[in-house]
């Protein structure tokens, strides 16, 4: 079994988020990057308990520069076999899918796994595009996978309920809570992730079919007016009149 | 003109009717696409949301988004479509990437108003910390819209209803079964939200939780430890890893606020904090706040909304 789990860097959750240069780039000044938490919490460790009980190999990839070795070490220690960096700052989601798929479409993977988004520019693209351009099957936000000989049997989040879904590999699948738990790497991990092969790439060049012109923060809130817990009713009426939401 | 898709095998979500809406604002000429069994009573009252013509394919199930995407696109050139249009939903964040690849269109996901004057599109970024302009460079664009951006408005008078037949290859996806909680209102798409914490103690206090839901209509949440110890499904999560909501009314009770929770909920409208802390973060992300146990406090605001119910209905 060969899964292929696309990693994206996203700044740590915690992180203060501001823009610099006219409000047109992000500041990654003092932000500390993590491996988005879809792709690691979720995506890399169910491919890697996929991989515990059915054999095969775990790949990585990601579309970054020289910095995002730190988390692609981290995706290693966790357990990845190998890793794959695409040499380019991505523009977009479009850009960072046509790399992927360039890589993909040799590799003869049976899966590839993504988070269902990153928690920076929240999309929820990357896979789906990725699907269409490699011609294969997507699901979208599953959160269980279980994979049988050639059949596998995903349960994917709609509208207020969950739905089994049935497909063959080889396919895509973003993955959301429920489908593993986070993985903590232990030191033997760490060392190990070493002297994993760590391989780059030259991107390819695509159209630029997006870009982002301008970032805004949201202006901060009115302070917050206080009712007295005896007074319900009060709550209830500034909710009605003022509010205007019941 | 703008070619709309819409899942209604599922039923019409209020998200479908906000997205014809939009459609309407961009351009008069909006056509509505979908597949499935439902009848053409039920599809022609888009027009009323501004639809002139609804498409309606009846072999495709409209689960796989493979199938979906080829029907889509193929409508989209033959009408030559400027703007085809999803909502923000499990189905939309499946297809959109899919005919933003066929027709090389770019896609803004996720926008959460009209475009500006320069073209561009808002759209959350950084889980709702941030909100970020996004131009599409292509001669055609696709916009997913998120659900309760936008509100549905009535414009016009039901319309046509069209079968239309083609060659979109077999689904490669089979649906098994669909598990829908019974009574529930759905997370995402619900207008008031109760959602609840660690101050609650433990599973068994929840049924105050759900009492107050029900007396408002709402919908309910949790925090991230709660659904993680399993005192609430996980389909409940509200946050950064979870699910993000923007609902018209929040009310926390018991929820610290910290920074990833936040992140789920910053999109909502008016947000009531209930906390015995007075320091507790939330306060400072909240509209109105309730100093006070959940104990106190819940029983007597489910009291005080169906009193309201009872002198408004």
């Amino acid at each position: 079994m060969k899964i292929l789990v696309c990693i994206s860097k996203s700044p740590d959750t915690t992180s203060k988020i501001s823009f610099i240069q006219d409000n047109k780039v992000f500041d990654e000044n003092g932000v500390q990057f993590i491996v988005n938490p879809y792709d690691e919490w979720y995506a890399l460790v169910r491919a890697l308990e996929l991989k515990e009980t059915l054999g095969g190999q775990v790949s990585i990839i990601t579309v970054g520069t020289a910095n995002d070795d730190a988390i692609m070490r981290k995706a290693l220690a966790i357990g990845a076999d190998e890793a794959i960096r695409i040499d380019a700052e991505p523009k977009d989601a479009y850009f960072t899918a046509c790399q992927i798929a360039n890589f993909a479409k040799e590799g003869s993977f049976d899966l590839i796994l993504t988070g269902k988004e990153t928690i920076n520019y929240n999309g929820s693209q990357v896979g789906g595009m990725l699907s269409e351009i490699l011609d294969l099957p997507f699901v979208s936000l599953a959160s269980r996978l279980e994979v049988n000989g050639n059949t596998v049997s995903v349960e994917r989040e709609i509208a207020g309920g969950i739905q089994v879904i049935e497909a063959n590999l080889p396919l895509v699948i973003s993955c959301s809570k429920g489908m593993a738990e986070q993985r903590i790497p232990n030191m033997r991990g760490i060392m190990a992730a070493r002297t994993k092969p760590l391989q780059v790439i030259s991107p390819i060049s695509t159209d630029d079919l997006t870009s982002y012109v301008l970032f805004n923060t949201p202006s901060s809130k009115a302070a917050v007016k206080m009712i007295d817990a005896s007074n319900m009713d009060e709550l209830v009426q500034l909710l009605h009149n003022e509010a205007k939401v019941i | 003109m703008v070619l709309v898709y819409i899942t209604t095998q599922h039923g019409i979500a209020k998200s479908a009717l906000e997205t014809v809406s939009y459609a309407r604002k961009l351009n008069e000429q909006v056509v509505v696409i979908t597949c499935g069994s439902a009848s053409a009573n039920e599809l022609e009252i888009l027009g009323k949301y501004g639809a002139k013509s609804i498409l309606v394919n009846r072999t495709i199930d409209g689960e796989d988004s493979q199938q979906l995407a080829r029907l889509i696109s193929s409508f989209a050139l033959s009408l030559k479509a400027e703007t085809v249009m999803f909502s923000h939903d499990f189905i939309g964040k499946g297809v959109a990437p899919r005919v933003s690849v066929r027709l090389k269109a770019g896609l803004v996901s996720g926008a959460i108003s009209l475009p500006e004057t320069d073209g561009s599109i808002k759209i959350n970024v950084f889980s709702g910390k941030a909100i970020a302009f996004v131009k599409v460079n292509s001669p055609v664009r696709i916009i997913s819209l998120l659900p309760n951006s936008v509100a549905p408005e009535i414009t016009g008078v039901n319309c046509a209803v069209e079968e239309i037949t083609g060659d979109f290859g077999a689904a490669a996806i089979k649906v098994l079964s669909t598990k829908k909680p019974e009574g529930d209102i759905a997370l995402p798409e619900a207008e008031l939200v109760v959602s609840a914490g660690r101050g609650m103690k433990g599973p068994e206090n929840w049924g105050m939780i759900e009492g107050l839901a029900k007396a408002l209509g709402a919908a309910t949440a949790c925090s991230r430890p709660v659904a993680d110890i399993g005192w609430r499904p996980h389909h409940e999560h509200v946050g950064q890893t979870g699910v993000a909501i923007r609902p018209n009314l929040y009310i926390a009770i018991g929820i610290s606020g910290a920074i990833q929770h936040l992140a789920g909920v910053n999109g909502s409208k008016v947000i009531v904090v209930v906390n015995t802390d007075k320091e507790a973060p939330f306060f400072k992300a909240a509209d109105y706040g309730v100093i006070g146990d959940a104990f106190d406090v819940i029983p007597r605001l489910t009291e005080a909304v169906l009193k309201f119910n009872a002198e408004n209905n």
